[in-house]
């Protein structure tokens, strides 16, 4: 298991965010701080050890931000709109208190703030957040289009669509870019709307001649040769797709709702998922097309799965152990249980499992050169 | 390998057709350079060879096109994606993936091609282009010849046996179109291939050609040896032109074939031309505009290094350079919109970059890279209108209204076209007459030049004179010598963000062996650079 022996390489995306899964899992049964702040601390040390240099691996840290932020939005929502207080808890401070109608009784804005509400807050938060970083670190781990090459051929489609999206953004911000400057060589615009015109109908266009332009490089190219579906089985898949859908929604209302026997939706849910299975079976059978150099699932994929996976099936039978959810009244320093703690260590361990990123060899390729267009577009945003 | 047979392509809504009874064979190997001025039909010719037109582009095609036995009327584009590769001008429009290598792939992908082979094909790729240490760039990092190489690379690996391009180097400036040429030409001499290429400048290409194919404006076509094609069709490089002036039959198409007929014609013309390659107008000593220590940096890149210029009205500059060279952002520093960050420049006393934008293109009128990003108008006649609303230039200017200066400069456009719908030299005219409107003093034109056959160059130049000629001060940046020779006064060389040179056309063009335009390396040491300052000389 020593990882310097190992040969570097790119893991599979999908063992990635099936491992982020697991995780999310484990968090979602839980409030204990402890253990939230544990799951953060296996999910940022599988980061910092397995992450490339490429642009999608410092995901992590906005996510990271925005889960912080998650936290103090739900502690100040929580201490401003105050719910009723027992004699009890423990208050921190008291903030005035502003004046509600009668119809709006139960609840306070502003007045005393409790120590137990203010933390049962920050707990809440920082599942949120936990959850938050566990599809932040699958972002930062898994390059975003290989994952999208696995999707089953009939979605095969969509993912071309996200891929074209994804690359023509820069093209369009260089465009308007270059449009914006070139307002600049006419008279002042007028007024507010009128100027909007000139900068949006150039773009619009470009974007417009570009897509057809796309369009023919693409069949030129051979796209959608083989996809000759008849409009009978083309029905066929949608109208299963569509019944599995739904059979599917009612499925998780089913099984959800304690009014109902589990049994049904349980039946549901299985139907659902086969119907769901077969369009995406039958649909995949008019795509024919081959993937460049597709990504093994090789014993690292099965290992680092194994570990999300496993840290999940660990707490789920930790079901009811104390120290889980740790009440807050009375207070008290929350408790560590160990067989989630084992959990969370299983998961932490896909950071030593897992083959460690191929260095990147773009940087020491990469020539000076850019395309030549007028260098004051690229850098209009000095100018700005 | 290419067959045309009685072929008709009329477009819908148009009486005309645009190709009419075209009949051609394109043999196996053969590298067939298409010619023709702009817009009539160089690239339905080119797209009815894979099915394009009219199964992409609607119309209607009579007669039948077969390549390599498949008849394009049951084939599809995407059913031809094996036999024929289509590069298109922008090679960046054509992309579908964000890597080079993958989109090496992409066309294999589509084609089922067995995972294996396409590692092996897509490497092989790499090293027949030179791509290879860019293997992982992002597409829209590289310049415009690499990615100009990706797209040829991208279409070579499906392994089809004909190659289509249309212009793919009309967007690129001189050295990248080398590179381009020069992996196509390695292409056709190694592997084989059938090649049909659409150029502009033929002064780069037409040495390689096997065949030229003219397309002639009423969409009749002709196809022959470039010797015998060359020298009597409607477009002609230079050193056509020459030869067929002097009378060499054929037609010398290299300047290396050219020098070797040219002593004797070295000995009847005189040591010195009698007139100038361009016949100037009369230049004022009075300075239009004069920059002085002009500084214009981005972070760390000092994009244009503290540069001095003086512009005199009535005289046509050109500005020259390699491409990154700084000659855009000296252009936009001196209008006042782009960044300068030292530095002075005086026109008529103000500083265009202190005043509003109204007030600076009454004084400096910049027509930028691509006209039509100034124009956001549904016709022609909204865009004169516009441009007479905010023009209000002083009535001793003598201008006149926007659409007066469009007929001046491009009579005879339609006032109800789409701006996008005209042809690139006549949406140039329309950009030029916007900003002509407001009567600036200085007029300076980014890369006019690009995508213009020669008719429109020469038209341009002709714009160029009557601008000179009112008064206005004119700089153009180009990287087209064969241009500045025939319309420009004065040379100015910008590399690294420095002048390099600065003086007369003569001086600085003749003599640079690898700047100079084709009649001066074939005369060379004799000072002549264009065809026009022999003709007299050969008269007498």
């Amino acid at each position: 298991m020593s990882g310097s022996r190992r040969v570097p390489r790119a893991l599979h995306p999908i063992a990635w965010w099936l491992w982020a899964a697991g995780l999310a899992t484990v968090s979602i049964r839980t409030t204990n701080p402890l253990l939230l702040l544990l799951i953060l601390a296996a999910l940022a040390f599988v980061v910092a050890n397995r992450r490339t240099e490429a642009p999608w691996a410092r995901a992590f840290g906005y996510y990271l931000v925005v889960a912080l932020s998650v936290v103090a939005l739900r502690v100040l929502v929580r201490t401003v709109f105050a719910g009723a207080l027992t004699p009890s808890e423990h208050i921190l401070v008291t903030l005035p208190q502003l004046p509600v109608p009668s119809w709006y009784a139960g609840i306070r804005i502003g007045g005393p703030i409790s120590l137990e509400a203010t933390l049962s807050a920050a707990y809440d938060g920082l599942r949120l957040a936990c959850l938050l970083c566990c599809v932040g670190a699958a972002n930062a781990l898994a390059n975003p289009k290989r994952a999208l090459r696995v999707l089953p051929g009939a979605l095969y489609e969509l993912g071309v669509a996200v891929i074209v999206a994804v690359s023509v953004a820069p093209q369009l911000i260089e465009s308007f870019q270059r449009v914006r400057l070139a307002r600049r060589l006419r008279a002042d615009p007028a007024r507010r709307l009128r100027a909007l015109r000139p900068l949006v109908i150039p773009v619009v266009e470009d974007a417009f001649e570009r897509s057809l332009r796309l369009a023919a490089a693409m069949d030129c190219r051979g796209y959608g040769r083989a996809g000759a579906a008849s409009p009978g089985a083309r029905r066929v898949t949608g109208a299963a797709m569509v019944a599995g859908m739904l059979s599917l929604c009612a499925g998780v209302y089913g099984m959800w709702d304690p009014t109902m026997a589990p049994a049904l939706g349980l039946a549901a849910l299985t139907v659902g998922s086969l119907l769901c299975v077969l369009a995406l079976v039958l649909g995949s059978r008019r795509v024919m097309t081959t993937a460049y150099r597709p990504d093994p699932w090789a014993l690292p994929e099965w290992a680092v799965s194994a570990c999300g996976l496993g840290a999940a099936a660990l707490m789920s039978s930790a079901y009811g152990v104390w120290g889980l959810n740790p009440a807050l009244s009375p207070l008290r320093w929350p408790a560590l249980p160990a067989m989630p703690v084992l959990a969370i260590c299983l998961a932490a361990l896909a950071g030593v499992v897992s083959p460690p990123p191929p260095p990147s060899r773009r940087r020491a390729a990469r020539p000076a050169a850019s395309p030549g267009r007028s260098r004051p577009d690229r850098v209009s945003e000095t100018v700005a | 390998m290419i067959v045309f047979d009685q072929v008709t392509v009329t477009y819908d809504g148009q009486g005309e057709p645009v190709l009419r009874r075209v009949d051609v064979r394109v043999a196996e190997g053969e590298l067939c350079l298409v010619v023709g001025p702009t817009g009539v039909g160089k690239s339905t010719l080119l797209g009815a060879v894979n099915g394009l037109v009219p199964h992409f582009t609607g119309g209607t095609l009579s007669g039948r096109v077969l390549v390599a036995g498949r008849d394009t009327a049951t084939h599809r584009p995407r059913d031809l994606a094996d036999v024929v590769g289509v590069v298109s001008q922008d090679p960046a429009s054509g992309f579908t993936t964000d890597t080079v290598e993958e989109e090496l792939a992409y066309a294999m992908e589509q084609l089922a091609v067995p995972a294996a082979v396409m590692r092996k094909r897509v490497e092989e790729t790499l090293d027949l282009l030179s791509l290879a240490d860019l293997r992982d760039c992002p597409l829209h990092e590289l310049s415009g010849g690499q990615q100009q190489r990706v797209a040829i690379g991208s279409v070579l690996t499906a392994g089809p046996s004909v190659l289509v391009l249309d212009e793919p180097t009309s967007a690129l400036d001189p050295t990248a179109a080398e590179e381009v040429l020069a992996a196509l030409t390695r292409l056709v001499h190694d592997l084989g291939m059938t090649v049909l290429l659409a150029e502009h400048r033929l002064e780069r290409v037409v040495q390689y050609a096997d065949s030229v194919l003219e397309v002639r404006c009423d969409g009749t076509v002709r196809h022959g040896s470039p010797q015998s094609v060359l020298s009597d069709a409607s477009v002609a490089p230079p050193i056509v032109e020459l030869g067929r002036m002097v009378g060499w039959t054929p037609v010398a198409l290299s300047v290396r074939d050219a020098r070797r007929l040219a002593p004797p014609l070295r000995a009847r013309v005189a040591s010195q031309p009698t007139e100038p390659a361009h016949r100037r107008s009369a230049v004022s000593p009075a300075q239009a505009l004069r920059a002085r220590r002009v500084l214009v940096r981005y972070g760390d890149l000092v994009a244009v290094n503290e540069v001095d210029l003086q512009l005199h009205a009535g005289e046509v500059t050109a500005l020259m350079g390699r491409n990154g060279c700084g000659k855009s952002s000296l252009l936009w520093a001196l209008q006042g919109s782009g960044p300068r960050q030292g530095g002075s420049v005086d026109v008529a006393g103000l500083d265009p970059h202190t005043l509003s934008r109204s007030a600076a293109r009454r004084l400096v009128g910049l027509v930028p890279q691509t006209p039509g990003d100034l124009l956001y108008h549904d016709t022609v006649a909204a865009e004169l209108a516009e441009a007479d609303r905010d023009g209000d230039a002083p009535e001793q200017s003598g201008g006149g209204s926007a659409e007066q200066i469009l007929d001046r400069l491009a009579p005879g456009i339609d006032r109800g076209v789409h701006p996008r719908d005209l042809s690139e030299g006549q949406r140039l005219a329309l950009a030029l007459a916007v900003q002509l409107r407001a009567a600036p003093a200085v007029v300076l034109l980014d890369e006019p030049t690009r995508g213009l056959d020669y008719h429109a160059k020469a038209a341009l130049g002709h714009v160029l004179d009557t601008l000179a000629a009112a008064g206005h001060a004119v700089l153009i940046s180009t990287h087209d010598v064969e241009f500045a020779a025939s319309s420009v006064d004065r040379v100015v060389v910008m590399a690294d963000g420095d002048v390099v040179a600065d003086g007369g056309t003569e001086q600085i063009l003749a003599s640079s062996p690898a700047f100079a335009p084709q009649v001066a390396k074939v005369l060379a040491p004799l000072p002549y650079l264009t065809v026009g300052q022999l003709k007299g000389q050969l008269r007498c």
